[in-house]
Formats: structure tokens, sequence, C-alpha cells
């Protein structure tokens, strides 16, 4: 139970952790909604990617679509009982790689948003509107 | 853990990230800068890219765990002779598209930080062996090209941005879903580990549940980047909108390192005992492409505007290589290696002349092009090689590849497939010979620009910044550079000639060459497919 000596030194099996193990084989947690909620997240955030003329509403869309990509991976790490995965505590440990990917995912979507609210603010600038339709009008004249 | 060359692979990825600041940093000091520090990275990444690629093709792939953390905690990077293909490519593209950028613009310091940034995220792509680094990868080359077709002015330009944006940001997180589902069937990240874990794990092994819709949901994923039918939309605006070489780069590289990761993923991580495990995947994958060849010869035949042609046309070639990958037969895949880097620098080569041709004649359209053969005849030239090469006749890259596809579908005793990719050749035949025709047979058009007057000719749909002084595309591809330099010397500068027929002269060269080519990469094709 003792921690690695040295940061870059990872002991060959981490005590309680069971990032080596299929979920089908660990206790899930007890209850599905939060998968529900993903998938209807993606959903939502799809339609109104999709449907919405509003170029805002489809960028707000699109991170609803991510969202629910996020809680999907932070769902699929939680054990029954699991702690947060502190080397010093005692197990068992919720599975810490998915809520790493999450956070990592989070700091790439910031960065897309940046990128296309951008380019939402020089299109308005350009054409005067937010409006799919408006625009495609304009530029086609 | 370097396995066999004294060049970490880390350095491939880097190298330019690293010195992407240093443009836009730059750019403070001196306006000028960019262009000698893109070109001094670049030159370096090549050079580290030749010796890892050496190593890899010659000998035993080389290996890096990056921060020496061994698998399956921590992110290995291999360059195999699978890869170093692609990592050549990169690397020849950056360098080749440099040389062109310099005269043609865009030339800004946010540009050339933002191409920097592009190389490093499609190196990465191909070196990394971990299915979410290669997400992160994904994204960093993909928020680069965002940024980059928006560089070109006007408004077209940023709607064709976000549009791309939309789309391609969609189909990253799909992928990412995918990863979600890869990791919560196996608990790993890595290639390696994710193909024992199929092999030997519990439960129904890689024909299972989880791991089929996890390689669906990359698959998708990566097809939207790859831009197959019907997944296709963002590609003929955001090419037609984009400054020509930033439309060439992309073209070259985006598509490309998205078809190589479909292979690597299905080789090393899902393995084929996927396709024996669960036939539908093959049949889906199979009828994408015969989709994408029939749907993109159709729209390529009826499209007007020459880049959107071009844009179709590559629509119609990711078909080829998606049955080429669907039919995962040695002789098929090698031919999908080939035909990727033979359509890279062919696509790429002809986006650059098409760029020169709409900025010295303001040529945009097939009709446009009406007896241009005899005022530009190098790049006329040029564009009839890269026109043969996407045909596919010999001597050039492109019947090579399409040859080793067309092998593997006899291999893979897939007559259909087979068909289409021989109709294929047809109907190119159709829609460039047309472009051809009109560019060497039929006289310039009446009312068409005199050959001596400077390209005044404003196209309201060919991407609105291009108002008449200056000479096209040259300076209207960034509104940072307008102010001075040598945009306003009339016709193309020899490094951006240089670029094209050096572009030419490899698409012939690599015709010969494929044969030898597919020997180096055989063997560990051969040895993925087990």
């Amino acid at each position: 139970m003792t921690p690695a000596s040295s940061p870059f030194e990872i002991p060959a099996t981490l005590p309680g952790v069971v990032a080596l193990q299929p979920l089908s084989t660990v206790p899930a947690v007890s209850t599905r909604l939060p998968y529900l909620v993903a998938v209807v997240l993606l959903g939502i955030g799809l339609v109104v990617l999709i449907d919405d003329d509003s170029l805002v509403k489809k960028v707000v869309g699109l991170n609803l679509f991510q969202t629910g990509i996020f809680l999907f991976l932070v769902t699929a790490a939680v054990r029954d009982g699991g702690r947060s995965p502190n080397l010093a505590g005692p197990g068992p440990y919720v599975d810490p790689v998915p809520q790493v990917l999450v956070l990592t995912a989070i700091v790439v979507g910031v960065a897309v948003t940046a990128v296309a609210l951008a380019l939402v603010v020089r299109i308005y600038r350009t054409y005067g509107s937010l409006r799919e339709d408006v625009i495609r009008e304009a530029m086609d004249r | 853990m370097t396995g066999t060359s004294p060049v970490d692979p880390t350095l491939l990825v880097a190298v330019p990230i690293v010195a992407s600041v240093l443009p836009v940093a730059a750019t403070f000091v001196r306006e000028r800068l960019g262009w000698p520090i893109a070109a001094a990275t670049l030159s370096v990444h090549a050079g580290l890219a030749a010796v890892v690629c050496a190593d890899a093709l010659t000998g035993d792939p080389v290996t890096t765990a990056v921060g020496g953390i061994p698998e399956p905690f921590g992110i290995v990077l291999v360059v195999d002779a699978l890869s170093a293909p692609f990592v050549a490519l990169t690397a020849v593209v950056g360098l080749g598209a440099l040389a062109y950028v310099r005269r043609a613009g865009p030339r800004s310091g946010p540009f050339f930080g933002l191409y920097l940034l592009l190389v490093a995220g499609i190196t990465g792509v191909c070196v990394t062996a971990d299915v979410f680094n290669l997400y992160v990868f994904l994204e960093i080359s993909g928020l680069a090209s965002y940024a980059l077709v928006a560089r070109a002015d006007g408004g077209p330009a940023a709607v064709a941005a976000l549009q791309y944006l939309l789309v391609g940001t969609v189909g990253a997180s799909l992928y990412l879903l995918g990863v979600g589902y890869a990791y919560v069937a196996t608990g790993t990240l890595s290639m390696a580990a994710l193909s024992t874990a199929f092999a030997a794990g519990p439960g129904p092994g890689v024909g299972g549940t989880l791991p089929v819709v996890a390689f669906g949901l990359m698959a998708v994923g990566l097809g939207v980047k790859a831009a197959v039918f019907p997944l296709h939309v963002w590609k003929p605006r955001a090419y037609a909108a984009a400054p020509p070489a930033v439309a060439a780069v992309l073209s070259a590289l985006v598509s490309t390192v998205a078809a190589y990761a479909v292979v690597r993923l299905l080789l090393s991580a899902f393995t084929v005992d996927l396709l024996r495990a669960v036939p539908a995947v093959e049949t889906a994958l199979v009828a994408v492409g015969v989709a994408s060849v029939v749907a993109g010869s159709v729209l390529a035949f009826r499209a007007a505007d020459v880049r959107r042609l071009l844009a179709y046309s590559s629509v119609a070639q990711f078909g080829i290589v998606a049955i080429g990958i669907a039919l995962a037969t040695p002789v098929g895949l090698v031919g999908v290696v080939i035909h990727l880097v033979g359509h890279a620098i062919t696509k790429g080569g002809f986006y650059l002349a098409a760029g020169v041709l709409a900025a010295s004649y303001g040529a945009t359209t097939v009709d446009d092009y009406a007896g241009l053969g005899g005022r530009a005849p190098t790049v006329s030239v040029a564009i009839a090689v890269f026109a043969l090469g996407l045909i596919g006749v010999p001597p050039t890259v492109g019947f090579a590849g399409k040859l080793y596809v067309l092998l593997g579908t006899v291999e893979g005793s897939a007559p259909v497939a087979g068909a289409v990719v021989l109709a294929s050749t047809l109907t190119s035949l159709a829609y460039f010979g047309r472009l051809l025709q009109r560019l060497f047979v039929e006289p310039a058009r009446p009312g068409a620009d005199g050959p001596t007057e400077p390209p005044g000719r404003v196209d309201p749909h060919a991407g609105g910044g291009r108002a008449g002084t200056h000479t096209g595309e040259a300076a209207s591809g960034d509104r940072d550079s307008d102010v001075a330099g040598p945009s306003s010397a009339p016709g193309p500068s020899p490094g951006m000639l240089a670029a094209i027929v050096v572009a030419a002269a490899a698409v012939v060269a690599l015709g010969f060459g494929a044969a030898a080519l597919g020997d180096l990469v055989e063997p560990t094709v051969g040895g993925l497919l087990g």
C-alpha cells in the first residue's frame, strides 16, 4: 500500500484500482439513470445542432452533445463504494482514467467553443445576422 | 525505450508544437518573421522524420514511451513501416506547401503558428499508439484546420469554417464516445493492450457488442474527417473557401491521416478478427466505399467550380480507400497506403495549381479554364499530370494504388467492389477529361480576360475577398499581409511553380517507386493481419 517513491515510477499493480478490469465484471452503480441522461443529452444536442437556425444555438447544441459524452465517461468510472483515487487513503477507488479523459476533453471543448464563437462573431459582422437562412440568402445574392 | 533510432519519435510532435508559438510571438518583433521560423522548424521536423522513417522502414519499429511511463499506463508512440509513409508525407507536404505560401500567402504570424500546429497534430495522429492520445491529436489538427480555412477573407470563408468546425467536432466527439466504449469493454486505451484484451478477455471477445459499437463510433467519427459519403458535406465548401495553399495542405493531410487512423485501429487495436467475427462490419465499409465512389463521381461531374470538383473527386477516391480497408487483404491494404500517399500529393499539387490559375487568370470554374493551356503551359501540364494521376493512368502513382486495391478485391473475392474500383477510373476520366479538354483543346471564350490583363474579375461565389487590384489570392488570402510585399508582381513566383512541378514529378516518380514502397510496407501489414 506504499505510494510510489518517484512520480515517474509506476508500481506494476496499483492497489485498489480496477483499471484493467472490464466494467461487466465490476459491481456497477445501482442505477442506469446517468447513462440514460447521457443519451438524452446526446440527442438534444444533435437535434439543436442540426435543426436550429441560430448559429449560437448550434454551438450550444454542440456543447450539449459533448456534455453527454462527458457524462457517459464519468458514469463509466463509478464503482460501488468507490472513493477518490488517493493512494494514501483506503480503497476501493473509482476508476481515475475516464475522469482524466473528461478533463482533457473539456479543455478541448472549451477551445472548440472559443474558435466557433470567434467565427460566429465574424459572420455576424459580415452579414449582420446570426440566422443561417438569412446568411445563406445573403451569400447567394 | 527508444528502439533502433537515434531520434526519439516524441520530437516529431514536440518540435512543431513548441515552435508553433514562435511565429505568433515574432509578429510583435517584426512582421515578416513567420515564414523563416516555420521553414526552419519544418526543415528540422523533416530531417527528424527522415531519420525515424528510414529506421522504421528498414528495421524494427521505432517506439518510445512518453515520459518513461510504460504501457498500459503511459502513452507509447510507434513509427513502424505502416505509419512511416504518412509521417514522411506530412513532413514533405508541410515543407512543399511552405514554398508556395511564401509568395502566395497567407503570411501572417498567426497563420504560421496554426500551420505548425496542424503539422504537429497530423504527425501525432500518425505516430501515436494510444486511442485517446489519437483523439487529442485529431482535435489539435482539427482546430488548426478550422482556423486555417477561416484565414481567407470574407464571409463565405467564415461560414465554411464554422460548418467545418461543427461537423468536424461532432465527428471527433463520436470518436471520443467510441474510445469510451472501448475503455469500458477493456479497461485500457493502449492499442496493443486493447488487441490483447479483445483476444483474451472475458466475454464474447472482439465480436461482442461493446467492441463492435466502439469500432463503429470511431470509424464514423474518422469517416467525417475522411469525408466519405454521406459525411462529406463540409468538404467542398471548406476547400473552395480556404486559401489555395490551405486547401492543398488540408486535402493532402487531414482526410489522409483519418483514413490511416482507421487502418491503424483496425489492424493494431481491434485486429482483423473483428471483420471475421462480424461480417456486417465489412459489408458496411464496402457499402460506404461504393456509395462514396458513385456519389463522389456524380457530384464531381456536376460541379462547376474546380475546387469543388476536386473535393468531390476526393470523396470518390476515399471510397476506393474504404473498399481496400474493408477487404483487409495484404495486397489491398498495401494499395490503401500507396493510394493514400499518392492521392495526397496529387490532390495537394492540383489545389496549388488551381490556386495559381485562380490568382493569375481569375479562373475558378471548369469553363474558365478554356484556352489556358497555351497561356500557362507549365501549370497546365502539371494539371494534366495530376488529372491523369487521379484518373489512374500509368505510370502515375494513382495507377499503382488503384491496381493494388483492385488486386485486393480479387484476393478478397469481392467482384462488385472490384467492378466499382474499375468503373471509378472511367467516371473520373469523364470529369477530368472535361477539364483537360477545356484546358488544352477549347479556345479561350470570347469575352474572357485577355492574356495581358491582370485578373480584375470579381467572382461573387469564389470567396468574397478577391477585390481586384492585387494578384487575386496572392494578397486576398490574408488581411494582415495586404499591406506590402512582393504580391504586386504578376504571375506565380518560382517557389510556387517549384512546389507544383515537384509535386507533379513526385506523382510520376512515386508511380515507379510504388512497388518498392509496397515491398517495404507489406511485411508489417502482413504481420499485423496475422
